[in-house]
């Protein structure tokens, strides 16, 4: 039977392909046309002062957390640190919107988030002084591992989500990574599965302009990367990442959306690395002081000062007062980070496995039996 | 038990079994991956257990490995006991990053904190006239990865025992199913399924004593039929099916060793830089007094998995099996 064959040929009429049909309306998907703001706009005499007080004292010891934490590389105390300064409002206000109960995943440059959770500093910089990977217990802090390979941490919040919802627990993942970890495949399937799943989990991205030395024009010809979201079936938000009012106030609306069941959400926040990628790196090499320059007037700070001294809810004295406080957590850290580790070579067999296998066992003894003879040697 | 509950049971329909009784003994087993729940799997291996108990148990996925296995990592760090299955070896590639940088390291890099109890079921091998990426041996890239359990049957009894253990385990296995054995049948009960059978054990299929075959999953019964052949030239051959790559039985196989003085390894896997090259310096470093012949590898070839119509002559068979036992310098021995 050939094509011209086929029975009622001649009465066929054509009409769409049988399995089509409307799967979600992308208007209510959209992101605004330009970053959402608070500070400085009509928004702001809506924000809580209480919350404003509490995001600038966050910020202001954030950036004093950047600074010392910086300085610690250069005295050899830390192997290196990737800065958030100028990206301390996404810090601040990440860790502030999320519940107790909440899961936080941040990647290596996110250390500041889990310092604002509630997580010693020293801890919290564990993995970039070198003493090991992980400083904390996760499940006590509800803080995911300190992620290094990029965009990788969003499926396990994606996964940590559903468990969650599966077990009937209100419990939300916040995920957090850069612009150019969006360029990855893990961020990809990560989105992917939280719309199909509708998993409780709130991916934030901080646009910080560069992924080391790439700009995001050479990452990606997306709209923004908030529209990207739109293609998975998820609402995509774009706020400005220095407005840590605007940031906390998306960020609330995103975890709220996800703790009634409404899915996932796709924020990105519009922000400037002030510093170079790491101290290992050379930002002049690929970009200008006048870009840096109009970022450091964009200062997270310096927006939220503004706001609060306006509304007389700021003064001299209430600046010292966080100042002071900033103070006091950076040389207990600098104190503390001055003192050597104590480091036993053996924890390098011990968790490997629940049960050590033969090999270990052996290359275990092999070790202490090096140390030995060191230790008789001196 | 009656006898007529025992009847020739397939390997797939043993891990079917394990994955079964294991669900039904804990809320917290978990099977997720592409095709796994409404089709039972494209072997069919999770036959069923969609249906038995709920999608939200047996879960079909969007067709994505790295997000398959990333998100069991994140389902395990909340407490539950995730069992993935990869479809075929080749398309388990896309999730070696999440399987190396997280599933391996996640217990040591959280000083035990967070262990990672995940069990990634992989079909591997050829021998199924499988075209191009459906015929691999990738245990040599999980070998190499500390962290990770290897392990692989070769019987419809180990199939249950192993995987039953590998789920039961708080470390991550990645379970390698021999699938040109998947329709092998044994004589066995799915009523009274067999012991779980503890990882990190290798097992003497048979024994003799003029050298020992070290082999594992596809290629044990060919080590089998190569053992029975052998036996009418007048050598008398031992064959170990190793049954868990890592931990590694260095025991069990020395021991053999030690007795026969002769070893041979053979596996599907291509020869350079294969699991072969590991065990065979394992064995010489451990047994050199006692060999009466350098230990040799009989792999599959240094190639890219053929196509079908040639992977006869790539897969290591009986006569290239007894071609090495033939290389093992008998006239010099004692």
């Amino acid at each position: 039977m050939t094509v011209q064959e086929l029975p009622g040929a001649a009465a066929y009429r054509p009409t769409p392909p049988p399995a089509w049909k409307p799967r979600t309306d992308p208007a209510p998907l959209l992101p605004d046309p330009e970053p959402y703001r608070v500070l400085g706009t009509d928004a702001a005499a809506g924000a809580d002062p209480e919350l404003l007080l509490r995001l600038y004292a966050a910020l202001v010891r954030g950036r004093r957390y950047n600074v010392q934490a910086t300085a610690l590389t250069k005295q050899g105390r830390l192997a290196v640190y990737p800065s958030s300064t100028g990206q301390e409002a996404c810090e601040v206000a990440a860790a502030l919107a999320l519940e107790d109960r909440d899961w936080l995943f941040p990647s290596y440059r996110d250390t500041l988030a889990a310092v604002v959770r509630g997580l010693d500093p020293v801890q919290a910089l564990t993995l970039l002084r070198g003493d090991w990977h992980t400083g904390y217990d996760p499940r006590e802090h509800r803080i995911a591992p300190l992620c290094t390979p990029l965009a990788t941490q969003l499926p396990h919040a994606v996964g940590l989500a559903h468990a969650a919802r599966l077990k009937g627990d209100d419990v939300v993942a916040l995920a957090m990574v850069g612009d150019g970890g969006t360029s990855e495949g893990d961020f990809h399937e990560a989105l992917n599965f939280a719309a199909v799943w509708r998993a409780p989990v709130v991916f934030l991205v901080q646009n910080n302009g560069f992924a080391i030395s790439v700009p995001l024009a050479k990452q990606t010809a997306a709209p923004s990367l908030a529209h990207k979201a739109v293609g998975y079936g998820m609402p995509g938000r774009l706020v400005d990442g220095n407005d840590a009012a605007a940031v906390h106030e998306v960020l609330g609306e995103a975890l709220a959306r996800a703790r009634r069941g409404g899915g996932p959400t796709l924020i990105e926040a519009v922000t400037y690395r002030i510093d170079a990628h790491t101290n290992a790196d050379d930002a002049t090499r690929y970009r200008g002081e006048v870009e840096v320059e109009a970022w450091r007037a964009h200062d997270p700070i310096r927006l939220l000062e503004r706001e609060l001294t306006e509304r007389g809810l700021l003064d001299d004295d209430g600046k010292r007062a966080a100042a002071d406080a900033a103070e006091t957590m950076a040389a207990d850290l600098r104190e503390r980070m001055n003192a050597d580790p104590v480091l036993d070579p053996m924890d390098l067999f011990t968790h490997v496995y629940a049960e050590q296998t033969s090999q270990l066992r052996e290359q275990a003894a092999q070790l202490r039996a090096e140390l030995a003879a060191e230790g008789e040697a001196r | 038990m009656t006898t007529a509950a025992v009847k020739p049971a397939s390997m797939a329909q043993a891990l079917q079994r394990a994955m079964r009784d294991a669900m039904a003994e804990d809320p917290t087993v978990h099977v997720m991956g592409e095709d796994v729940g409404t089709l039972g799997g494209v072997f069919r291996v999770t036959d069923g257990l969609a249906k038995e108990f709920g999608e939200d148990r047996c879960t079909d996925t969007p067709l994505a490995e790295a997000g398959i296995l990333g998100t069991a990592v994140g389902m395990a760090m909340y407490g539950l006991r995730p069992v993935v299955e990869m479809q075929f070896d080749a398309f388990a590639y896309p999730a070696f990053e999440q399987l190396i940088s997280h599933v391996a390291r996640m217990r040591n890099r959280t000083r035990g904190g967070m262990p990672m109890p995940i069990t990634v079921r992989v079909p591997y091998g050829g021998g199924i006239g499988g075209v191009e990426h459906h015929s691999d041996s990738s245990e040599a890239y999980y070998m190499a990865t500390p962290g990770l359990h290897v392990v692989t049957p070769s019987t419809v009894d180990d199939a249950y025992g192993l995987l039953r253990a590998a789920i039961a385990s708080d470390d991550p296995v990645v379970f390698l199913e021999p699938k040109r054995l998947y329709w092998s049948k044994a004589t066995w009960s799915p009523d009274a399924p067999s012991a779980v059978e503890p990882i990190g054990r290798a097992v003497v299929r048979r024994p003799g004593r003029s050298a020992t075959l070290i082999t594992y999953g596809p290629s044990v019964p060919v080590c089998m039929e190569a053992a029975e052949a052998a036996a009418s030239e007048g050598w008398d051959l031992e064959v170990v099916d190793l049954r868990s790559l890592v931990p590694f039985d260095d025991e069990t196989v020395c021991a053999s060793v030690r007795r026969t003085g002769r070893a041979v390894v053979v596996h599907e896997a291509t020869g350079f830089g294969g699991p072969g090259g590991e065990i065979a310096a394992r064995v010489t470093e451990r047994c050199f007094h006692h060999l009466e012949a350098p230990v040799l590898r009989v792999a599959g070839f240094d190639i890219p998995y053929p196509p079908p119509m040639l992977e006869r002559h790539h897969l290591p068979g009986v006569d290239r099996v007894l071609d090495a036992v033939a290389r093992l310098q008998w006239e010099a021995g004692s």
